[in-house]
């Protein structure tokens, strides 16, 4: 126990005789959580309000059009830009000066009223009973939307303006049909048989706790998922602790003495835990604290506290175990810092730091399930969001547990192979 | 004290055996000089000696003891001092001190008395709360002893504790060590200074090509060898001229 003491105490010597190190080690995950937080709620706004220059290209010049292009201008997101040939809208995106170029195919009006107006005067002779009509039909083409995008757009921006511009289609085409009946129907084209505004809305409904709504933020998010990737962070000054006592020859020296590796590993345990604590309690004040003074949501820490300890607590362990793990297979700082810095980053990619889970190809998910960050996030994401009670996490803690018994395991097994006399 | 039988250490990959099939017997209270060339086998021999490397073969005891059996007992009894330093730069003398003590199970006011013993009986008492970096070669040197004494073992290995130290602190160690000899430890060291080695060890071994070619007391190894004057006469006579630079 003595030893173990020892050991903790001089890691704590150690650490905090590089100065500079330690700032780094706590400074940095704050401003990296501030960053990402800004970035993330500023992008949420720019979506709301500030206006993304597109490219139209009217060739219909028909009420379709007039329709789609009052839609787009109605949606607040989309400052609406009409140029006149498709070749020069088509530069204009590629050369990156605008993010999206729609082309409004010619006769769009005409051939959708045209094809409408077969459809129901089809269905008008079946209804009434008549044989259908003898006059031919005149024949009509799909109609294509054609949408260019900057190759550089995301994906996500991507799929939320095919989206909106589908919508606005079925909607046109979904009027259209109503009128075409309509006139069929009644003499009277002012008269409102039908409805057309949408029958089916959706609202979201929040859980609530004391009856207010829990609203997830950004905050709420970021600060669990960014807060992880933090701690997990620690492999990378641990094993460059560890590399360096093998350089230093300080390592020898301890295989010299009466101690064994699992109590040197057990002294940067405890004080690499305490490191992680501090971080945690200092991105939690960021959270609560500075957010709101900088004009972000503040953290919602309320009634979790202890919860969130202990998650933090089981986190830690898993990134110490893998960090001890690292610093005894690597034989260099050259090897131990970018692969523990870009191991981190892959296991919060995969674990959902970035990308939910959900939205990741199956094979992904799968994998997701063996990130230690991927059992932390959602045991804070179960704490923060879901309002869990202890016995809801037990299942990620024990995941976390059960990794740095076994990363340290095999630490030492490997430790002991290795030096084996 | 020490027992050594049929001992070899082929490293992983090398060509060539670092130490061969080697004897040696090593008496309590003796202090013991291994000599040799670069690349001999001697950091190699002591290394094994200490757990640090296993043997390719061979067995030996220390104090009766093999690591096999009794490695925590036998890490206890003997100490080492490393041929690099092991010391933390950024942490004082004293904190180092502090540190390697409390793996040898000493503690509280007896560890701290006997840090700031050592210290101040090896010139470093002024130094005690200096950080290790800001140390020269023969300060660290001087620490590094230290370090590896604290918990007074009955065997101490130095492996060239006087390499790249003035005559100054070269002297105040080798003194110390007598120091400790005389009080019951048995001392194994190797060294490339061949005086100090003549005048300090009770007996020598010169060691090359990881064997052991000639042992005894300086003076009789000295008078045995026609010609020679000196341990250097008999070194040069034995080893050769040429260079050993191999790896
Ligand atoms: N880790 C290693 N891997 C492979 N070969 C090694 C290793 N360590 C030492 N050797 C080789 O073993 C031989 C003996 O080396 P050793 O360090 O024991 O010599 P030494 O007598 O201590 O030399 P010096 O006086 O330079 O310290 C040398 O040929 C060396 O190249
Ligand atoms: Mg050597």
């Amino acid at each position: 126990m003595h030893k173990l003491w020892a050991s903790t105490y001089k890691e704590f010597l150690l650490l905090i005789r590089d100065m500079g190190g330690v700032a780094i080690l706590f400074v940095m995950p704050l401003v990296l959580i501030i960053t990402i937080t800004l970035i993330q709620d500023s992008t949420f706004q720019t979506v709301k309000d500030i206006k993304i220059p597109i490219l139209i290209v009217d060739k219909d010049h028909g009420d379709v059009a007039k329709t789609m292009l009052e839609g787009l201008e109605d949606s607040n997101s989309f400052e609406v830009i009409e140029k006149q040939t498709e070749e020069e809208a088509k530069n204009l995106v590629s050369k990156g000066e605008y993010q999206l170029a729609v082309i409004i195919p010619e006769k769009l009006t005409e051939d959708l009223h045209q094809k409408i107006s077969n459809n129901v005067d089809g269905i008008m002779a079946k209804v009434m009973g008549e044989e259908a009509d003898s006059l031919p039909k005149p024949d009509v083409e799909n109609k294509e939307v054609k949408l260019y995008f900057d190759p550089a757009t995301q994906q996500s921006f991507k799929s939320s303006v095919k989206n909106g511009i589908d919508k606005m289609i079925s909607k046109i085409e979904t009027q259209s049909i109503y009128k075409a009946f309509q006139e069929q129907i009644s003499d009277n084209p002012e008269e409102a048989i039908f409805e057309t505004e949408n029958f089916i809305t959706f609202t979201e409904i929040l859980p609530k706790i004391e009856g207010r709504d829990v609203l997830p933020n950004s905050v709420q998010h970021n600060v669990p998922a960014w807060t992880l990737f933090a701690i997990f962070f620690i492999i990378v000054p641990l094993s460059i602790n560890m590399v360096k006592e093998k350089s230093q020859g300080t390592f020898v020296r301890l295989r010299t003495n009466p101690v064994s590796y699992a109590t040197v590993l057990g002294g940067k345990t405890i004080l690499y835990l305490l490191v992680c604590l501090i971080q945690f309690v200092l991105m939690l004040l960021v959270g609560v604290y500075v957010f709101p003074a900088m004009g972000l949501p503040a953290l919602d820490v309320s009634g979790r506290l202890p919860l969130l300890f202990v998650v933090a607590l089981f986190s830690g362990l898993a990134a110490i175990g893998l960090g001890l793990l690292l610093g005894t297979l690597a034989k260099t700082q050259e090897q131990s810092a970018p692969f523990g810095a870009t191991f981190v980053v892959i296991l919060a990619a995969v674990g959902g730091v970035w990308v939910p889970v959900f939205i990741m190809p199956k094979f992904m998910q799968v994998l997701s399930n063996i990130s230690p960050m991927n059992w932390g996030l959602n045991a804070f994401y179960d704490v923060f969001l879901r309002q869990a009670s202890l016995m809801d996490i037990v299942p990620e803690i024990t995941l976390l547990f059960i990794f740095f018994i076994l990363t340290t395991i095999i630490a030492i097994v490997y430790n002991e192979k290795k030096n084996a006399v | 004290m020490i027992s050594i039988q049929h001992i070899s250490k082929k490293y992983k990959g090398a060509d060539n055996y670092s130490v061969l099939d080697l004897d040696l017997h090593i008496a309590e209270r003796e202090i013991f000089g291994l000599l040799g060339p670069n690349g001999a086998g001697k950091t190699t021999l002591i290394s094994m000696l200490c757990a640090l490397i296993k043997p390719t073969s061979g067995t030996f005891s220390i104090d009766g003891l093999t690591y096999k059996e009794n490695k925590r007992k036998l890490k206890q009894l003997i100490g080492i001092v490393p041929q690099e330093y092991a010391l933390y730069p950024s942490l004082t003398a004293f904190e180092n001190l502090q540190y390697f003590g409390s793996m040898y199970g000493l503690k509280g006011k007896e560890l701290h008395d006997k840090i700031t013993n050592f210290l101040e009986h090896l010139g470093l008492g002024k130094f005690a709360n200096k950080r290790i970096e800001t140390f020269s070669g023969g300060m660290k040197r001087r620490v590094n002893l230290i370090a590896s004494i604290l918990h007074e073992p009955k065997v101490l290995f130095l492996d060239e504790p006087t390499v790249g130290v003035d005559v100054q602190s070269k002297n105040v160690i080798i003194q110390f060590l007598q120091e400790l000899n005389a009080k019951g430890t048995t001392i194994i060291y190797t060294s490339h200074h061949l005086n100090e080695a003549e005048n300090f060890c009770t007996k020598v071994a010169i060691i090359d090509h990881g064997k052991i070619i000639v042992e005894g007391e300086p003076a009789h190894l000295i008078h045995t060898n026609e010609g020679a004057h000196s341990l250097e006469d008999v070194f040069l006579s034995l080893t050769g001229k040429a260079l050993r630079d191999h790896a």
